[in-house]
This record gives structure tokens, sequence and C-alpha cells, in this order.
């Protein structure tokens, strides 16, 4: 098989079944957690609810008072990763490409340079946030393989991607197809492993804030 | 007055010939410096290229074509007619190509045995088009199946060069479901060195440079993984692509006639194949250097790979997949729903069972046990 025979793979069958299971994973995780429902709460709330929730989304993406300052690198190291990862993958033409054809939905890149000054950044995060968490007694003795496991499932792309685009390790026409590959092992396990926060993350954020409130936590 | 090199010309030679043709030897060593130049040889070698070209008597060459199109024979003789290299061309001996050929039938025929017999393990066999596997008849000359003239013809050849993407990898008469069972010449001769100058159809001055150097060092060029000299075929159209600053900076044409594309932004979006097709297209152009498909508005479409017929859709861009459609995606969530409700109704079910089999238990039974 050639690197022309083992792209077109990638970008076929491999793609294909990937991106069905993704879906398929995704719908079928959100059933169960809906489906799980919760007990009616009989209490009469200690404190109005309203908003509170929707509140709790935003107010979580900002740091505790105090957190900033005890723990700078996690958070630093957290949002250039976080906000690194969303330009690359929402902000790269070729990336744009890809969701259109899918979604039909298009917007406008940014220049090459910039989006992989970013991925740079975003890979550097990674490794620093990964130093970090075997360095820090606290994080190492919380981290199982779950976390690891997806911390690789997130590398994997970022470093695909940007050795591609420089032509690095192996021929392009290769090297693409290894992204590819590692962007369908993502899609793959992301509704099966912790990744799946990024579709849960805000759901739970406003159940946490709803129910912290009936219990007399407004945020 | 411009020095010729009839001086040096040894009779029967391609000194000799292109002296005839009034060639100077400024020309001559022009030619050869820049044909140093693309097989990215040292400088120096232009000199001894030129001397060993000028002594080197003319190079038999049996043509064979098979599953094709014409177009490569097309393209290396149109584009070289008013250049040096169709004098090159001339200069080598053509004895045998069915479409050039004056002669036709069993004399023909005989020309290309005569030359194979004159000319045992020394000369240069090129092939465009590919061999039918699937039966015989489906593609012959003078009665001889495309197969055995192949395997008698290659016999006695010092090289074999495969023309074209037909030749050098099936192209596409190969293409799925490749009804005649079409094969590459690199398929069927594994003693011989094959060289492939794929594209549909190929560089002529590719084949000039594959020329030169059989001429002057009596063996072929360096080769890549796909058999391809790697002094032509060493970098992507994308990578000397006079449009890729455009890709970095992020500015795409949507359309064929956008105000994008009247302004030359990159044709990536529009299905350009540049970043993954090795061939020289974008450095060397077309029509003495005229032009070559991007610059003329349009992607490229990777004739030069392997396969690329089979390799999705010509006008869809690299990063959009093959095959994936919005109701494949539609079907997917339509099982991940009829799952979800299956595993809710399970879980629904095991809640009820715990729920039923729950004892109440009452704080006399509990003061009870305490006692």
């Amino acid at each position: 098989m050639n690197p022309l025979d083992l792209l077109t793979f990638a970008r076929g069958s491999a793609m294909n079944w990937a991106l069905m299971i993704c879906v398929a994973g995704i719908v079928l995780r959100l059933f169960e957690i809906f489906g799980l429902g919760r007990k009616t709460d009989l209490a009469r709330p200690r404190a109005v609810t309203s908003g509170s929730g929707w509140r709790t989304v935003f107010m979580r993406s900002w740091p505790a008072a105090g957190m900033i300052k005890r723990d700078p690198l996690t958070y630093l190291a957290g949002y250039v990763f976080h906000i690194g990862l969303l330009i690359v993958v929402f902000c790269y033409a070729p990336h744009i490409d890809f969701i259109r054809s899918m979604t039909g939905l298009n917007w406008r890149g940014l220049p090459s340079t910039l989006v992989d000054a970013v991925a740079v950044a975003s890979i550097i995060a990674l490794l620093v946030l990964l130093a970090h968490r075997l360095i820090n007694p606290v994080k190492r003795l919380l981290s199982g393989f779950g976390d690891y496991l997806a911390w690789c499932l997130t590398l994997l792309p970022l470093l695909s991607g940007y050795l591609a685009f420089h032509h690095q390790l192996f021929e392009y026409t290769l090297m693409l197809s290894l992204h590819l590959f590692s962007v369908e092992l993502l899609l793959v396990l992301l509704p099966f492993t912790k990744l799946f926060h990024s579709f849960t993350v805000f759901l739970s954020r406003w159940y946490n804030g709803e129910m912290a409130a009936r219990k007399g936590v407004v945020s | 007055m411009k020095s010729s090199i009839k001086s040096d010309a040894f009779p029967g030679t391609v000194g000799e010939g292109l002296s005839a043709h009034g060639v100077s030897r400024r020309e001559f060593l022009a030619f050869c410096t820049s044909l140093t130049a693309m097989l990215a040889l040292p400088p120096a070698m232009a000199g001894v290229m030129a001397e060993a070209i000028s002594h080197a008597r003319r190079q038999s060459v049996i043509w064979l074509s098979f599953q094709e199109c014409t177009g490569c024979t097309e393209s290396l003789t149109r584009s070289h007619a008013p250049t040096l290299e169709n004098l090159i061309f001339d200069l080598i001996s053509l004895d045998y190509h069915h479409t050039l050929q004056a002669a036709s039938g069993e004399s023909a025929e005989q020309v290309r045995i005569q030359s194979m017999k004159d000319n045992a393990g020394k000369y240069l066999l090129i092939v465009d088009g590919s061999i039918p596997m699937g039966n015989p008849g489906f593609s012959t000359i003078a009665g001889i199946s495309n197969y055995d003239m192949l395997m008698e013809t290659a016999k006695g050849a010092a090289a074999i060069v495969a023309v074209g993407t037909c030749a050098a990898y099936g192209g596409l008469p190969g293409a799925s479901p490749n009804p005649t069972g079409a094969v590459s010449v690199g398929e069927l001769i594994r003693d011989k060195p094959v060289i492939n100058v794929p594209g549909c159809p190929p560089i002529p001055v590719v084949m000039t440079g594959v020329l030169a150097h059989f001429l002057t060092f009596g063996s072929l060029p360096e080769l890549d993984a796909q058999g391809r000299p790697r002094a032509f075929y060493g970098e992507t159209i994308h990578d000397r692509c006079y449009r890729r600053p455009f890709y970095d900076q992020g500015k795409f044409a949507q359309s064929f006639d956008d105000e994008a594309a009247r302004h030359g932004w990159c044709l990536f979006k529009l299905g350009c194949k540049g970043p993954v097709t090795y061939n020289a297209c974008a450095t060397t152009k077309w029509n003495d250097g005229t032009s070559f498909p991007i610059q003329s508005g349009h992607g490229c479409i990777g004739c030069s790979e392997p396969n690329f017929w089979d390799a999705g859709p010509l006008y869809s861009a690299l990063s959009m997949p093959v095959s994936a459609t919005s109701a494949m995606l539609e079907g997917a969530a339509a099982i991940g729903a009829a799952a979800g409700v299956a595993i809710t109704w399970y879980n629904r079910k095991t809640q009820s069972a715990e729920k039923a089999a729950h004892e109440i238990v009452t704080v006399q039974e509990l003061i009870r046990e305490e006692k």
C-alpha cells in the first residue's frame, strides 16, 4: 500500500467508521445520562434559584478567588491548551473544510502560520500539564489511566498535525495519514473516555449550579 | 560567430547529429547546464555531460504503447518541437514507435525484432500504457498481446522507462473496478531496472533528463520509493507552488470564478492535490515553461501519484472525507439513540427491580432487633 492509498483509506472507510462510532457513541451517552433521571426534590428551595445554573456555567470558566495565585500553572497552561485547541480545530482552513463537508457550515479561517504558532503553544501547554501532573503529589494521586489516555489522545492529533504541516518525521502524505488516524482514534474513544467532558461540561455545571442554589449556595 | 561542435563530433554520434542541426556548442552547453541543475548534479558535471552526450552513439530506443491514450507521446513530441530537447530526441535512434513510425504491419514488427537483435542488451525500452492481464485480447499489436510483447522486448533491454501513470502504476485503465486487469510495467518486470516517469502526461523535460543521465553515466538516476527520479519528483507541487503564500495566509478561492480565484488565491478548497503530489510541474512547467495547471486556474489532480483516480473526488479538498455523508451520520445517530433507549430501559428496569425488592423496616422492628 503506497502512502496515497493509505491516505485514501484514512479519508475513506476509516473516517466513515470513526465518525459513525463517534456520533452513535455521543448520542448513546447523552441518552444514558438523561435517561438516568433524578428523584424529584421535595424540599422547599432555600434560595431563589432562577439563573443560578446558567451563571455557574460561565463563572466556572474563571478561576475562583485566590486560586490563580495558589496554582497559576494549572490555570495558565489549562487556558492556553483549551483555547489553543479550539483555535486549531475551528480556525484552520482545512479543518473548517472538513466541518463544512459534513454540516454545511462555513466561516473564515485564520492564517495558517498563526494557527501553527497556536498549535505549538497548545502542545507545550499539554507537556507542562503532564509534567505538573507527574510532579505534583496531589495531582499524581488523583490521576488514573483514563487521565493519561485522554492526554495521549489529545496530544497525538496536535503533534501529528504539526509534523505534517512542517513536513517532519515522514513524507507529507504518510504524515497526513497518521494525523487522520490519530484524529479517528480520538473520535472513536471520545464518547467513552474522560474526553466526553467536551459534551457534558456545561450540562454538569448547570446542574451543579441549580442544585447548589436550591441548597442555599447561590452563584 | 557561434562556434560549432562540429570539430569534435565523431561520425554516428549525437555530437555529429547536433552539428548537422546547426546547434552551437554554447547552446548545447547551456542545455546540459540546465539539465545538470534539474538533476541536482554538481555544476562541474555540465561539461562532463556535454562531452559524454556529444560523443555517445545514438541510443537505440524501442517505444511500446499499450493501454494508453497517446497523450504521453503527444506531450513528448509536441512540447519539444521548438527546443533543443527535440533535437536530442531526433538524435536518439527511435527504432520502433507505432504512432510515429511510417512503417506498419509486418515490416514495422520486423524493425523491432531487428533492432532488438542489433542492440541486444543495450537498447532502452520505453513503455507507455498499462498491460491488461484479464484477457490477452483486450489489447494487441500485430496480433501479439501486450504482455507477450513486453516480456519479449524487455529481455534484451538495458533499462526500461515506464512513461506516464498508466505504465508506471496502472493509471486510468487500472482504476477501480479495473475491468481489464491492468497492471504496471514494474509489476511484471522484476529482473531489469525500471524507472517510472509518471504523469498524465509526464513533463517532457523529465524524459530528456532521464535519457541524458543514461547517456552520461550509463545508469539511471536515483529513484524514490515509487521508482521515480528524485531530481524531478523530490518535492510536492504545493512546496513549490507560487500560490503557496496564499495558503499560508489562509486565503482560498471558494469557487473557480469568484473574486478570490481572480486574485490567484490558493485552490486547496477546490480540491487541489498539490500537497500530496510529487512532481516538477510548478518548477519546470509546461509548453516551454509557459504555465502549469494551477497557474491556469485549476487545482492539481495528483496525476503522478499511484492510484490517483481512486483517491477520492477530484474537486473535494484533501481535508474532506472521501465518502462520508450527512445521511451516514444521521443513521449513526439513530443507532446511538436506539442503543441509548435500550440502555435507559435496562437502567430503569434495574432501578424498579431494586425498588420493588426494597423492604420497609419500621422503628419497632429495629428496636426488636437491638433487644
